[in-house]
């Protein structure tokens, strides 16, 4: 479903190449970790998948179920199914963290010519879905992430992914900032949405939260590419050596 | 041959351009003393301190240019709100668009019956919270509004009234230059709520006068829109006393000049005012100017002045806002934000705020901001498949609702955001 060819991409502001050509290929209803030292490009490729200002896309393609996502704003992308869980999500104050998830379901819905859910309709499936992320009623009624902890920032934005029933779902560093029983109810609420069909790319420094959410494909990233593929062992082997092992065995 | 200043021939022409209103023995008094204030003042000039950012020379220009009529279908404002409605039509009231005038808590008359009256309360108020305010800083275009506009309301409160009054302004002649004088007497422990809405006319000048007596409350929430070429000064003149509440809030869209003034004082202890305003503007043609003076001369009193102003294609939008603390006004908390949101890099958000304190016992803080839409903000939404332009709107209307929050009344708070948000689709 999602097949990644070749991409190529620098930042626009400078003469920077950050990704030097990646392939990756996720078959619908699988689950690929993408792990990495610093700077390699895992949080970019997550970025220009969900349609980020600033890079500059030089070669190679990006398809969900066929369609260009390269071609589409970040709007559209979400529209056709992509979702990107954010390392930082964004506080924004003013704006009503139901009002926002609603607007996003509706817009989404509108998009792809549904019709909009009532207010409900909404606030039913909103609250079933928040209770099982242990969000209580305030922290919908509070404005977007503003002075959320670490923790639930993160299962806001699962909950935002459970409500938009993405396709294709990209989890940049879910686990940062997270203790261990928040990474578990996290991956708690990812597991829940695995249902054969939606796929995951679950990009993460540690191994710790693939022991929660078990990938079928484990690729490791350096320098702007893949340089190693294979299944969950290699990120048991990272986490007990470290990438020095595989950079040099690659080099 | 006799030298003629240049201000003063342009303050007798303004004078010379409105018809002398004819009343009792104190109203004439009163108008020619306004007439003399005004024509040693002058006409107000860009070089003057507090129309630096703003050019005032379309409020002075004789005659006013016209101004096109804007038509909607959008249902009136406030029309969910039960209150007493009151139509002026380019200044001069409809009676047939108005409702009974009788109001619980609330006597209501004209002010052109009431300066015909020889004996009436309104002398003592008519004029005087507008001269009180001229002293730091001139305000010439209330003196020339006390002088001449012979139309407005007289409103005497006596408890607390059942309904708000709802005034609309209806702009109905490209050229008219009208003149609005409304003053309101709130009693002791009364409470008096009081709607605005509308353009008025081409150019429109009103003088709101109230004084608050102790223990008595004044809740005032307006919408100046949405016609593109009108021109509007407005001085809201208030005078606080003991426990008192004085709240304004007012939401502006369009309009190539809009100055709004508030003037106010606090004479009594422990009182409590708040002078909010929200406004939209869109293109080098639009030119909004709030200018707010808070005198504190009692004890314990606290007074907030939050302003939010989002600009694009060119708009500017200016604040002044001063507070004055006198020697004995301790325990005074004095609050200001004025806060610019530009949507592009040819907008203006211009700001003088201004702190003047003589006691030593006080909380005061002002605080001035000016930046763009936050980007990450906007690509968070988009990615979760809002559109940009729908994006845009939720943070601009996020962004002002700090100042429409100051609105403590919650159906006439999401009335006004609902309407923002249509005149923001809208124009």
């Amino acid at each position: 479903m999602l097949s990644i060819k070749n991409l190529q991409v620098e930042l626009e502001e400078e003469d920077k190449q950050i990704l030097k050509g990646i392939d990756l290929e996720i078959g619908e209803g699988e689950v690929h970790a993408i792990m990495g030292p610093n700077g390699s490009g895992k949080s970019t490729t997550s970025y220009v998948l969900a349609g980020k200002a600033g890079y500059k896309v030089t070669a190679g393609s990006a398809e969900l179920y066929g369609n260009d996502l390269l071609d589409m704003n970040p709007e559209e992308r979400a529209a056709a199914g992509l979702f990107l869980a954010f390392q930082y999500p964004v506080e924004i104050p003013g704006v009503g963290n139901m009002t926002f998830l609603r607007t996003a379901v509706n817009a989404q819905r509108k998009a792809r010519g549904e019709d909009e859910l009532s207010a409900g309709q909404f606030l039913k499936i909103v609250r079933e879905k928040a209770k099982s992320l242990k969000i209580d009623a305030d922290m919908l009624k509070r404005p977007v992430n503003v002075g959320f902890s670490g923790g639930e920032k993160k299962r806001n934005e699962i909950l935002q992914m459970a409500m938009l029933e993405p396709k294709m779902c990209v989890l940049d560093e879910t686990d940062s900032g997270l203790d261990v029983d928040a990474m578990k109810l996290v991956a708690e609420g990812v597991n829940a949405l695995r249902d054969g069909k939606r796929s995951f790319l679950v990009i993460t420094h540690y191994q710790r939260l693939l022991d929660h959410i078990k990938p079928d494909v484990v690729h490791i990233m350096a320098n702007g590419r893949i340089i190693k593929s294979g299944g969950p062992e290699l990120a048991l082997e990272v986490e007990e050596n470290g990438y020095a092992d595989i950079l040099a065995e690659v080099a | 041959m006799a030298i003629i200043h240049p201000k003063l021939s342009g303050a007798a022409n303004l004078v010379a351009n409105y018809p002398m209103p004819y009343g009792a023995k104190w109203a004439n008094d009163i108008r020619t003393n306004a007439i003399t204030a005004f024509n040693a003042q002058g006409a107000p000039h860009k070089r003057d301190e507090y129309w630096r950012y703003t050019d005032p020379s379309e409020l002075t220009v004789v005659p006013t240019k016209p101004a096109a009529l804007f038509s909607n279908d959008e249902s009136p404002m406030f029309d969910l709100v039960d209150c007493i409605r009151i139509v002026f039509v380019d200044g001069i009231i409809d009676t047939d668009r108005s409702d009974d005038l009788s109001l619980i808590g609330a006597s209501i008359e004209m002010l052109s019956d009431v300066t015909s009256t020889d004996i009436h309360w309104a002398k003592d108020l008519y004029g005087k919270l507008e001269s009180n305010g001229q002293n730091p800083v001139h305000r010439p275009l209330a003196a020339l509004n006390t002088a001449v506009a012979g139309h407005g309301l007289v409103i005497h409160v006596t408890s607390k009234c059942d309904k708000p009054l709802a005034i609309n302004y209806v702009h109905n002649s490209e050229t008219s230059d009208v003149m609005l004088h409304h003053i309101i007497k709130i009693d002791e422990g009364a409470e008096f709520t009081l709607l605005e809405s509308g353009a008025g006319a081409a150019r429109f000048n009103s003088v709101i006068e109230v004084d608050v007596s102790d223990d008595a409350e004044f809740h005032h929430v307006r919408t100046q829109g949405r016609d593109h070429e009108r021109k509007t000064v407005t001085h809201l003149f208030g005078r606080l006393g003991h426990r008192s509440i004085f709240r304004s809030f007012t939401m502006t869209m369009n309009g190539i000049l809009t100055r709004n003034d508030a003037v106010l004082e606090f004479t009594g202890d422990d009182a409590k005012a708040t002078v909010a305003g929200a406004c939209a503007g869109d293109g080098n043609n639009f030119h909004h100017d709030d200018t707010v003076f808070v005198t504190h001369d009692s004890i314990n009193c606290e007074s907030r002045q939050v302003f939010k102003k989002v600009l694009r294609n060119g708009a500017t939008g200016v604040f002044q806002g001063k507070i004055l603390v006198k020697a004995d006004a301790q325990k005074t908390d004095g609050y200001q934000i004025s806060q610019g949101l530009l949507l592009d890099e040819n907008s203006n958000f211009l700001a003088k705020p201004e702190l003047e304190i003589y006691a030593d016992d006080v909380a005061c803080s002002h605080g001035s901001t000016v930046g763009a839409i936050d980007e990450d903000a906007l690509f968070y939404l988009a990615s979760r498949g809002v559109p940009r332009k729908q994006a845009q709107d939720m943070l601009v209307l996020a962004f002002l609702a700090e100042a429409i929050e100051e609105i403590d009344n919650n159906d006439l708070a999401n009335d006004i955001r609902d309407r923002l948000t249509a005149w923001m689709e809208h124009g």
